[in-house]
């Protein structure tokens, strides 16, 4: 009895050690300009199973397959790509909102995807989430103050009992609402509204970072351009990073520091806004880009429209090789047997031009497509 | 997605172009000042719902105290519940109302119409058919009132939290109340009362329970399935939230409406069903006075007295007319989006 004790003693200390230290870890403050976040190889595959009480797995939707990229303390990393590509399963990933397959998502160092317990609330802190739907986001049966107090029950330490009502009023006025609505409830407001309730309620914990999964594609134009114009304020006035995931690319361009294209579960390409915009490698990203609305109709006659053929490959069995390659004009036997490694294409390699940005395809070449 | 878009705007915030501020609020893709488009939003907002008595701000109301301040102003639940109280009052106190005994019978009034003291008349053993309605009141009601309350609440809390946390638990309870749903009622009813003999309505309202929580169980996991997907679930858990917070404040107030319905209909159909296994001789037995036993009873005379018949069934729809109402009352006030 005595030993079986002593073993489960010896089992727990350092599984409460790694706790220790990672909650340690994530109280850390990281200096601009170094990566809070890095994602490693991050895989998400949905089983396809069949049978009603013996069930066996008859394949996976390769909804994420390998996604990395870095997060960098107050900088905006925009993610883009078409609906299906498995943007929102990277936020959830993110989240730990969902288990991931394979991989590693790195904050400030800690791998988080296998936390759990004190540690994993201790994360939870740190990265927070504005969701796409303003209207589902939001509990119907409490209260604005209910909503946006909500994370101070949770984590109690970060406001004591009789502070959070000010709080509450605080973060109503940060984000532009009447502090007085607090006892209001969310189907009194109107979309953008609400979505600024989501917001303060991301904003309460006083994170790091904020993942946006389509904060304002489900909102009007006019009310899109002051939920974007709050949000980069709130990024200078509590220096956060933000992920924001959308598919209209002038709201990507206009918010993000650098950008990152997935096409069906991969990156395709990753680098600054102005280096994905102007200088675009990927086929994919020019094709993304090409079928931007040009308000111009003389520069709009003039210009090159790449219109891809087929649709999107099911996830479930995507091609071999290059994963973009069964639309791709570009596509030559070398893309069907060798898949292209996200990396600075080799002719650009070492040369100092916005080309130089990487891309995962085998025949990367710049081609100016946006005309503005 | 329907856009409960709830207040139009009453004056939409005039342009005038020798503002700057306006005129910056109003281009859409700007730069800066948008912050003063949303003011205006919010103080056209304001002047659609003047702060009146109605509309205090001061002070915070949960959402059960707002939806007793709705429920009181609404006439079906006044009426509904004052008819409850008065049901239950006389359940419990029936000589209020009935100064007579339900067993003293005299077999030579047998089947006759009302007559002075005897306003609805006599039955076939004849009894006062007024003095038996009143005191019948006591076992259906108990029967309804303790198998919906045990059935919802099993079936509402199994339901739940198979609906809620699924895999194996959610398979395996699906499975047993697919067993229970397939028992015949009057079968099942049948062979489990006749083993269990007493002269009290428990073993009736246990047979009830056994067979009803299936139905609350199935209604219940299928509105936590809903409920839990929502976004502000997932907002909650990433919050760091505990399952039984996101449970017991996101999942349950959201799934509950559809419980509380279907078990005030059940409510009306298990009053019925102890008057049928009464029918049958195996739930509550004479000299237990129930409407479910006088009704059968009735039921063949009902061309030569249908007093008999009418008095207590009338009695018996009532009562599971003013629970419904009840529970359909309750369901709106509980939900925000009505109000």
């Amino acid at each position: 009895m005595a030993e079986l004790s002593k073993t489960d003693e010896a089992v727990d200390a350092p599984a409460e050690a790694t706790e220790e230290k990672a909650i340690a870890a994530f109280e850390a403050p990281v200096e601009r300009g170094e990566p809070i976040l890095q994602v490693r190889n991050l895989v998400k595959h949905f089983p396809l199973t069949k049978g009603v009480l013996f069930k066996r797995q008859v394949g996976a939707v390769k909804a994420v397959d390998g996604v990395s990229f870095d997060l960098y303390q107050g900088e905006t990393l925009g993610i883009v790509g078409e609906s299906g590509c498995g943007k929102s399963t990277v936020a959830k990933l993110l989240m730990l909102l969902e288990t991931a397959t394979a991989g590693e998502v790195l904050y400030k160092g800690q791998d988080i995807t296998k936390l759990s317990g004190r540690a994993l609330k201790a994360v939870r802190r740190n990265i927070q989430m504005v969701f796409q739907d303003p209207y589902t986001s939001l509990n119907p049966r409490m209260t604005v103050g209910d909503i946006i107090g909500e994370p101070f029950e949770i984590h109690p330490e970060v406001a004591p009992k009789g502070d959070r009502r000010r709080k509450v009023q605080e973060l109503l006025d940060v984000v532009g609402l009447n502090p007085e609505y607090i006892n209001r409830y969310p189907h009194q407001f109107s979309g953008g509204q609400r979505q600024r309730i989501g917001i303060a309620r991301g904003l309460a914990l006083n994170p790091e970072i904020i993942i946006c999964d389509e904060p304002v594609s489900a909102l009007d134009v006019s009310v899109q351009a002051q939920v974007i114009n709050l949000m980069e304020k709130l990024q200078d006035e509590f220096n956060l990073s933000y992920i924001f995931i959308a598919h209209d690319l002038s709201i990507v361009r206009h918010i993000s520091d650098r950008v990152g294209v997935m096409y069906l579960g991969k990156m395709a390409e990753i680098g600054t806004d102005a280096q994905i915009y102007d200088h675009p490698t990927h086929p994919y990203t020019q094709a993304l880009l090409s079928a931007v609305p040009v308000p111009d109709p003389e520069v709009r006659e003039n210009r090159e429209r790449i219109i891809l053929t087929g649709d999107v490959p099911s996830p479930a069995n995507p091609p071999s090789g290059c994963r973009f390659r069964t639309r791709c004009w570009k596509a030559e036997d070398r893309c069907a047997t060798e898949e292209p490694l996200l990396a600075i294409p080799t002719r650009f390699k070492g040369q100092d031009t916005p080309a130089a940005h990487v891309s995962a395809c085998h025949f990367a070449e710049e081609k100016t497509v946006l005309a503005v | 997605m329907p856009e409960p878009e709830p207040q139009p705007h009453p004056q939409p915030p005039r342009y005038d172009p020798l503002e700057p501020g306006d005129g910056e609020a109003i281009a859409p893709t700007g730069q800066g000042g948008q912050m003063d488009l949303a003011l205006d939003e919010a103080e056209s907002l304001e002047r659609v719902i003047p702060p009146g008595p109605g509309n205090p701000r001061e002070k915070a109301r949960s959402l059960w105290s707002d939806a007793w301040h709705q429920l009181r102003r609404n006439p079906v639940f006044v009426l509904s519940s004052l008819l409850i109280v008065f049901l239950v009052l006389i359940a419990i106190w029936p000589s209020l109302i009935a100064s007579g005994d339900p067993l003293q019978c005299d077999l030579a009034h047998s089947q006759e119409g009302s007559a002075p003291g005897h306003p609805f008349g006599y039955d076939t053993q004849g009894c006062d058919v007024y003095t038996r309605t009143v005191y019948g009141a006591r076992a259906s009601i108990t029967v309804g009132v303790c198998a919906t309350l045990g059935a919802a609440l099993l079936g509402a809390f199994l339901g739940g939290l198979a609906g809620f946390f699924g895999s194996w638990g959610d398979a395996l309870l699906s499975r047993v109340a697919d067993i229970f749903f397939g028992i015949p009622v009057v079968l099942g009813g049948l062979v489990f009362l006749s083993v269990v003999t007493s002269d009290t309505v428990w073993p009736v309202v246990g047979f009830i329970v056994l067979l009803g929580w299936p139905q609350i169980a199935r209604i219940g996991r299928g509105s936590v399935i809903t409920a839990k997907q929502n976004d502000y679930v997932q907002a909650a858990r990433a919050l760091g939230a505990s399952n039984a917070r996101m449970l017991l404040r996101h999942v349950a107030p959201n799934a509950v409406a559809p419980v509380i319905v279907v078990a005030t209909i059940a409510l009306g159909t298990y009053i019925a069903l102890e008057a049928t296994l009464s029918f049958l001789g195996v739930g509550l037995r004479p000299p237990t006075v129930s409407w479910g036993i006088d009704i059968s009873n009735a039921a063949p005379q009902i061309r030569n007295a249908p007093h008999m018949l009418l008095w207590p069934a009338g009695a018996l729809s009532l009562t599971v007319l003013a629970f419904i109402m009840l529970g359909d009352a309750v369901r709106d006030a509980l939900d925000p989006k009505l109000r």
